[in-house]
């Protein structure tokens, strides 16, 4: 074995940066909510189900679930040019694809629920918190689901794995150099999002996947305990 | 939320004549105001700005770039509003609309034409190199008067921003580490305030509810008891009274809302 792995900011390899989750963060919308990773920090909004325009994108047997990704041009050190990229466009398609398993939106036919999320403040691992607060944004909307969903980064730094990659970490170049997973899981522990950059042994993989399990379990924790903080807010 | 509905809308306008309205406000005072600074760590300053349950985030990045040929040693401006389909059930996905370009537009004239800006300071060598300034605004929550919100975002996020420093034998902005020096601003800070005419009346800071009645508007942008910019808005004319009833309830609402921002501090 190797020498004890140290992280930058002197986590431990299995802990995330401090999360903060909130709901009812835009009072206009259906369902809303706040997911940071440390300085990485996501709004989520919600608005539907409602009338799918144009009618030719009726599903008349299932209603469609539209994600929408977009970073504030401020959130990086290099200013990004407002508008939609190719970059934001995969991230909507796959945060889509990440909450569909859990999201029962065949109760929906010809409708469309909107999720749009925004990045006001990224280092590294936004998709991850931009999913987070997504599902807590449908739960708080009220729209049917089977399960939340939880999403995290592994990161392998040369050869070590670690949970919540930041943007230090990111761009680690010591010795294998760094591996980014960024994944997402259900309540049940299944995978409905899963993405690599790097290069890694399959061995490793499964290593990552389980300690995204771990981790994923935990954020999910955090997750129920802002959602039911907002009912009982409500009640009071 | 849909548009307001005609009874309602009356209803409103009613109210309206007797000077009252449903928050309880006079029709010459803007919403409670919030602000919180430093919101977004990578931009050069950034803000966020609530006004009632009207929300913007504003952020300031900057980059070296080369002057334009008809103004050599000075920086540039660049304003640009996004009308977040997050913000609002109305705001529809797609290229940016006309209501998102205007705000963009005018509140970069308040800024520009109210000298707040010594763009002179913002120029690295004459002809060559020169400070971009981008102030780009979000919207987080639509309930009317984004315009002005938008405004007070723009001004303050300015007012917060730190510049980066910069390599001139690289000829690389370094981000990471600030100059800790603030941008060359003038004491004076200019506002963009916005008249709505509302049935037969005239109002400052509309919610979403009034906001969907107004016929015509006016937005005028400068500093205390000058008026640098302006634009009237919508198809509805005004008459040289109202125009002049405008004219004084900017004036005053602005010098309520800098002396609200000065107290915030």
């Amino acid at each position: 074995m190797t020498k004890e792995f140290k992280r930058h900011d002197g986590r431990g390899l299995k802990e995330t940066r401090k999360i903060v989750a909130k709901v009812g963060v835009v009072p206009n919308a259906d369902g809303s909510a706040m997911f940071a990773f440390g300085d990485t920090v996501a709004i989520a909004a919600v608005y539907g189900p409602k009338i799918m325009h144009p009618q030719h994108s009726q599903d008349p047997e299932k209603g469609t679930l539209r994600c929408t990704y977009n970073m504030n041009s401020f959130s990086v050190s290099d200013r990004i040019r407002p508008g939609p990229s190719r970059r934001s466009t995969e991230i909507s398609k796959i945060t889509g694809w990440a909450l569909d398993p859990v999201v029962m939106i065949n109760k929906f036919p010809t409708m469309v629920v909107d999720v749009h999320v925004n990045i006001l403040q990224a280092n590294a691992s936004t998709r991850c918190a931009g999913i987070n607060a997504a599902s807590m944004a449908l739960a708080h909307a009220g729209i049917p689901m089977k399960n939340l969903v939880a999403s995290v980064s592994i990161g392998k730094l040369d050869k070590t794995l670690v949970v919540d990659v930041d943007k230090k970490e990111e761009d680690f170049e010591e010795g294998e150099g760094a591996t980014d997973i960024a994944m997402s899981l259900t309540g049940d522990g299944d995978l409905t999002h899963i993405q690599l950059d790097g290069h890694i042994t399959s061995e490793e993989l499964k290593e990552a996947v389980k300690l995204g399990q771990e981790a994923t379990k935990e954020i999910i924790e955090i997750q129920k305990q802002a959602l039911k903080k907002a009912v009982q807010e409500d009640e009071e | 939320m849909i548009q307001t509905s005609k009874i309602m809308g009356n209803r409103i306008k009613q109210y309206l004549n007797s000077g009252k309205r449903f928050d309880g406000r006079d029709l010459e005072t803007f919403r409670d105001l919030e602000v919180e600074y430093g919101v977004s760590n990578h931009a050069e300053g950034s803000v966020r700005v609530k006004l009632g349950k009207t929300e913007v985030i504003v952020g300031v990045k900057m980059d070296v770039g080369t002057p334009y040929p008809d103004s050599k040693n000075k920086g540039n401006l660049m304003t640009t509003m996004e009308l977040l389909p997050l913000s609002s059930p109305r705001i529809e996905l797609g290229p940016p609309k006309f209501d998102s370009i205007e705000i963009g537009r005018v509140i970069d004239r308040c800024i520009r034409e109210s000298g707040f800006i010594d763009f002179e300071k913002l120029c690295i060598k004459e002809g060559e190199k020169v400070w971009n300034l981008y102030v780009d605004i979000y919207s987080i929550n639509d309930d009317g008067n984004l315009l002005d919100a938008a405004g007070i975002g723009a001004v303050l996020a300015l007012k917060n921003a730190k510049m980066p420093k910069y390599d001139e034998v690289e000829e690389k902005v370094i981000y990471d580490e600030s100059s800790g020096k603030s941008l060359a601003l003038s004491k004076d800070t200019p506002m963009s305030i916005t008249v709505y005419r509302v049935g037969e009346q005239l109002i400052i800071d509309p919610t979403k509810e009034e906001e969907d009645l107004f016929d015509s508007k006016l937005t005028l942008g400068g500093k205390k008891g000058v008026i640098s910019s302006m634009q009237k808005g919508n198809e509805k004319s005004l008459s040289i009274e109202e125009f002049n009833k405008c004219l004084d309830l900017a004036e005053k609402a602005k010098e309520d809302l800098l002396k609200r921002i000065e107290k915030l501090k």
